[in-house]
C-alpha cells in the first residue's frame, strides 16, 4: 500500500507535471533547433516570439469567449491557436522580409545575426509589452482536472490523491501530435526534403534547384506554429508573463543544445532530459521517502535538493556537463 | 573631428536636460552614463576586440554590487557565531569536492573515471548541504527584520570596486574555462545562464545579501546631504553661489560622484587605449579577424580568449559595485537583462564596436535616450491621441503603455545600425 502511495505521489508531483513541461520545452526547443538547421543561427527573439504568438492567441481567445463560442470542456484557447499561428507566421515572414534576409544574401558571420537577433527580441518584447503588458494574463477555461484528487482518492482507497489537469493531458496530446505532423513533413514531403537537405548541404541543394527562399519562408512558418503551440500550452498550463517566456530561453537553449542542436530527434529528447532534471532536482522528496522508509529513517528536512528558483541551474549545469562532455549533443547536431 | 562632434553632442544633450529640466536629473544621467561606460568599455574589450559574445553582462554587474555589500556592511557579530564558521567551512567543502572531481577525471583510467567522478559529486553535495543548511538556518534566524546575513567587513566602500571586479573575475574564469574555445553561440547561452544564476543566488541566499529583503542604507565614499546641510560652512557656500541649501547639497553629492566615476572612466580608457594599441592589442585583433592564421603563428587563441574575457568582465565588475554605491542599496530584483545585459549591446554596437572611445560614446548616448525616451514619448502619445475622447480605453491604454516604448527604440536602434552603420557612429580604425 505504502508503495502505492509512494508511486502515485511520484506520478503525481514529478512524473506528470514533467512530462507535460518537458512537452512544452520540446516544442519550443524543436523550434529553435529548425532555424539552426536552416538559418544558422541561435535565434534569441524565440522566447519573445513565443510570448508575442501566444498573445495573439490570447486576445484571439478572448474574442471568442465574448461572442459566447466555447469548446465545452476544453479551453476555448485551442480553437485560437490558428489565429495565433496566422499571426506569428506574418510577423516572422515580415521580420525575415525586412531583417533578415539582407543579412543572409550578405552571408553574413552567425554571431552578427545572434545580435541581429537580440535586436528582433526587444522590439517583439516591446510590442507584447506594449499591447498586453507586463503582468500576468489568465485564458484558461473549461474544465479544469480530468482527474481530480478526490475522485481519485476514493476511487482507489489510498491516501495520496492523484490529479491530472485537463491542460496537462491537453499539452501531451497536443504535443505528440504536432511532433508527429513536424516529422511527417519533414520526411515525407517534398518540401520538407529539401528543408533537410538544405540544411545538410547548402550548395549542393542549390545546385539541385532548390529554392532557398521557399525552404527559409516554410521553415519560419513551421517555427511560429511551433513557438505558439508551445507558447500557448505553456500559458495555459502554468501562466502567462511575458518575461516567463524570455527566460524559457535558457531552458529552451538547453534542451536543444544537450539534444545536439540542429537535431529535431535530438531537441525533443533534450526537452524531456531538461525538464525530468529540473523536476528532479527542486522537487522535495520528503512526501514520497515518507511512504518508502521505516518510521526510524523519517527524513526531518524537505528532502529538496535545490530550491525551486535554482531550476535555472539545473538546466545550466546540464548544459555545462554536455558540453565539455559532448560538445555535439546526445544525437550529434551541426558544429559550425 | 567627427569624435568631438559627437561627444559635444552629448554634452549638449546633458546640459540641455540641465536647462529644461533640472540640473540634478541632468547628473543623474551623466552619473549612470559614466558607469554604462564603463560597463561598454568591459563589453567592447570583449567583442570589439576579442570578437566573443558575452550576454551575462548583468551578472557580473550583480557581482559587483554584491562585492558592495560584502566588502562595506558592517559585519553581523551574532551571526558570525551563530554559523559563519560552518558556512565558509561548507564552502570549503564544496570547492574541494569540485576540485577532487576534477583531478579524478585528470588522472584516473577512461573506464572507471565516469563512476568515480559521479560518486564524488553526489557525496560532496550531500556533505556540502548536510554542513551548510544548519548554518544558513541560524544565520538567517538573527534578527531577519534589520540582519539575518553575516554582513561585510567594514571596509571603506571604495576598496569594495576592486573586489567587485575581483568577484567578476573569478566567475569569468569559470565560464570561459568551460564554454570558450567552443562555437561562438556557446559562450553566449553560457553567459546568459551565468547571470541567471548569479541573479537566483543574490534572490534566495540569504545569509549572504539578505536576499530579496535588500540591503539597504550601504555607507558612502560621500557626506550625507542631511549633514551637509547642517554645516554652517557649507550653507554659507551654497549662500554665496546663491542656492538654496537643500539644492546645493544634492548637487554637491551628485558631482561628487561624478567626479569619482570619472577618474575611475578616465583610468579605464587610458588602459583601454594603450592594450589596443600595444602589441598585445594587435595580437588580439589578429585573433579576431582570423583564429586559424593566428594560430598558425603559435598563438594560444583559447588563452588569449581567456584572458581578455576575464579583463572584461573584471570592468563589468566595477562598474556593478560603482553603481550599487551610488544607489546605495542591494535589490537584487532590480537586475532585468533587458536593462542590464542587451542594454550594454546596443551601446557598444551604436557607439562603434572596437572603438574605445564608440563604446563610451554609446554609453553616454544610449543612456540618455533610454532615460528621455519615456518623456518624449509621453508628450508624442499625448498629440497623437489628443483626438481622441479623454475616457478612451484605446487612448488610456496607449498612454499606459508609453514606458513599453523604450525596449522598442532600443530595438530599431540595433537593428538600423547593424543594417545601415555596422561600424556604429565611431568606426574602428
Amino acid at each position: 500500500m505504502d508503495l502505492l502511495n509512494a508511486l502515485v505521489a511520484l506520478a503525481n508531483f514529478v512524473l506528470i507535471p514533467a512530462l507535460a513541461y518537458g512537452s512544452q520545452l520540446a516544442l519550443g526547443a524543436l523550434g529553435v533547433t529548425l532555424i539552426y538547421a536552416v538559418l544558422r543561427f541561435s535565434n534569441f527573439a524565440h522566447g519573445d516570439t513565443m510570448a508575442i504568438g501566444t498573445m495573439v492567441t490570447i486576445l484571439a481567445t478572448w474574442a471568442l469567449q465574448s461572442l459566447g463560442v466555447s469548446l465545452g470542456p476544453l479551453p476555448t484557447a485551442l480553437l485560437a491557436i490558428p489565429f495565433g499561428i496566422a499571426g506569428a507566421a506574418v510577423l516572422l515572414l515580415l521580420t525575415d522580409r525586412v531583417v533578415y534576409r539582407f543579412y543572409r544574401a550578405q552571408k553574413a558571420k552567425p554571431v552578427i545575426l545572434v545580435i541581429v537577433s537580440m535586436g528582433v527580441m526587444f522590439i517583439y518584447n516591446g510590442m507584447t509589452r506594449f499591447i498586453i503588458g507586463p503582468d500576468d494574463q489568465s485564458f484558461a477555461d473549461g474544465e479544469r482536472f480530468l482527474i481530480s484528487a478526490r475522485d481519485f482518492k476514493a476511487w482507489s482507497g489510498l491516501d495520496e490523491g492523484l490529479a491530472l489537469k485537463s491542460t496537462q493531458a491537453i499539452t501531451v496530446v497536443t504535443a505528440i501530435i504536432v511532433v508527429a505532423i513536424v516529422f511527417w513533413f519533414l520526411t515525407h514531403t517534398r518540401t520538407g526534403k529539401s528543408m533537410r537537405a538544405y540544411s545538410d548541404n547548402e550548395d549542393l541543394a542549390l545546385l539541385s534547384g532548390i529554392s532557398p527562399e521557399t525552404v527559409v519562408r516554410v521553415t519560419w512558418i513551421i517555427v511560429a506554429a511551433l513557438a505558439v503551440v508551445a507558447g500557448t500550452l505553456y500559458g495555459l498550463d502554468k501562466s502567462y508573463k511575458p518575461f516567463t517566456y524570455f527566460q524559457l530561453l535558457l531552458p529552451i537553449f538547453a534542451s536543444a543544445i544537450v539534444g545536439g542542436i540542429g537535431s529535431p530527434v535530438g531537441a525533443i529528447a533534450g526537452g524531456f532530459v531538461i525538464a525530468f532534471s529540473e523536476v528532479l532536482f527542486t522537487y522535495a522528496w520528503k512526501k514520497v521517502l515518507g511512504y518508502l522508509l521505516p518510521e526510524t529513517l523519517q527524513p526531518d528536512g524537505l528532502v529538496q535538493l535545490l530550491s525551486t528558483d535554482y531550476k535555472f541551474a539545473v538546466s545550466f549545469v546540464i548544459l555545462i556537463i554536455v558540453l565539455l562532455f559532448r560538445p555535439t549533443g546526445l544525437f550529434r547536431g551541426k558544429s559550425v | 573631428m567627427r569624435t568631438l562632434a559627437l561627444f559635444a553632442l552629448v554634452a549638449a544633450l546633458i546640459l540641455g536636460t540641465g536647462v529644461l529640466q533640472s540640473w540634478n536629473s541632468a547628473l543623474i544621467i551623466l552619473n549612470m552614463g559614466l558607469v554604462s561606460a564603463i560597463m561598454a568599455l568591459g563589453v567592447n574589450l570583449q567583442w570589439g576586440l576579442a570578437g566573443l559574445f558575452n550576454v551575462g553582462v548583468m551578472g557580473f554587474v550583480a557581482l559587483g554590487g554584491l562585492a558592495v555589500v560584502l566588502t562595506s556592511t558592517a559585519p553581523v557579530p551574532q551571526a558570525w557565531t551563530a554559523g559563519g564558521a560552518r558556512i565558509i567551512a561548507a564552502l570549503i567543502l564544496g570547492a574541494a569536492s569540485i576540485t577532487l572531481g576534477a583531478v579524478a577525471w585528470r588522472t584516473l583510467h577512461r573506464g572507471r573515471r565516469g563512476l568515480a567522478v559521479a560518486v564524488i559529486a553526489v557525496l560532496g553535495f550531500v556533505a556540502f548541504r548536510w554542513v551548510l543548511d544548519p548554518a544558513v538556518e541560524a544565520v538567517e534566524a538573527v534578527n531577519p527584520a534589520a540582519t539575518g546575513y553575516l554582513g561585510g567587513l567594514g571596509l571603506p566602500v571604495l576598496l569594495a570596486w576592486p573586489v567587485g571586479g575581483l568577484l567578476a573575475a573569478g566567475v569569468a574564469w569559470v565560464i570561459g574555462k568551460t564554454a570558450l574555445g567552443l562555437r561562438s553561440d556557446y559562450l553566449a547561452i553560457a553567459t546568459l545562464g551565468i547571470a541567471e544564476i548569479v541573479i537566483a543566488v543574490l534572490k534566495n541566499e540569504d545569509w549572504l545579501a539578505r536576499g530579496v529583503k535588500n540591503v539597504i542604507g550601504l555607507p558612502r565614499p560621500l557626506p550625507y546631504e542631511i549633514d551637509l546641510q547642517g554645516s554652517p560652512v557649507f550653507a554659507g557656500r551654497a549662500d554665496a553661489l546663491g542656492l538654496d541649501v537643500t539644492t546645493a547639497s544634492t548637487l554637491y553629492v551628485k558631482l561628487g560622484y561624478s567626479v569619482l566615476f570619472s577618474a575611475v572612466l578616465i583610468a579605464v580608457l587610458v588602459l583601454a587605449q594603450l592594450a589596443l594599441t600595444s602589441p598585445w592589442g594587435r595580437m588580439m585583433r589578429a585573433i579576431r579577424d582570423n583564429e586559424e592564421a593566428a594560430e598558425a603563428m603559435g598563438k594560444d587563441v583559447t588563452a588569449r580568449h581567456l584572458q581578455v574575457f576575464i579583463l572584461g568582465s573584471v570592468l563589468c565588475g566595477i562598474a556593478g559595485a560603482m553603481m550599487t554605491t551610488l544607489d546605495g542599496q542591494l535589490t537584487p530584483s532590480s537586475y532585468q537583462p533587458l536593462r542590464y545585459t542587451f542594454l550594454i549591446w546596443v551601446m557598444v554596437i551604436l557607439g562603434g564596436s572596437g572603438n574605445n572611445l564608440g563604446a563610451v560614446l554609446g554609453g553616454f548616448l544610449v543612456w540618455f535616450l533610454w532615460v528621455q525616451v519615456e518623456p518624449i514619448g509621453q508628450w508624442v502619445m499625448q498629440i497623437a491621441t489628443s483626438g481622441m475622447a479623454a475616457e478612451s480605453a484605446l487612448r488610456v491604454h496607449l498612454l499606459e503603455s508609453v514606458q513599453h516604448m523604450r525596449l522598442l527604440t532600443m530595438g530599431i536602434i540595433l537593428l538600423v545600425v547593424l543594417r545601415f552603420a555596422p561600424r556604429g557612429l565611431l568606426p574602428e580604425k
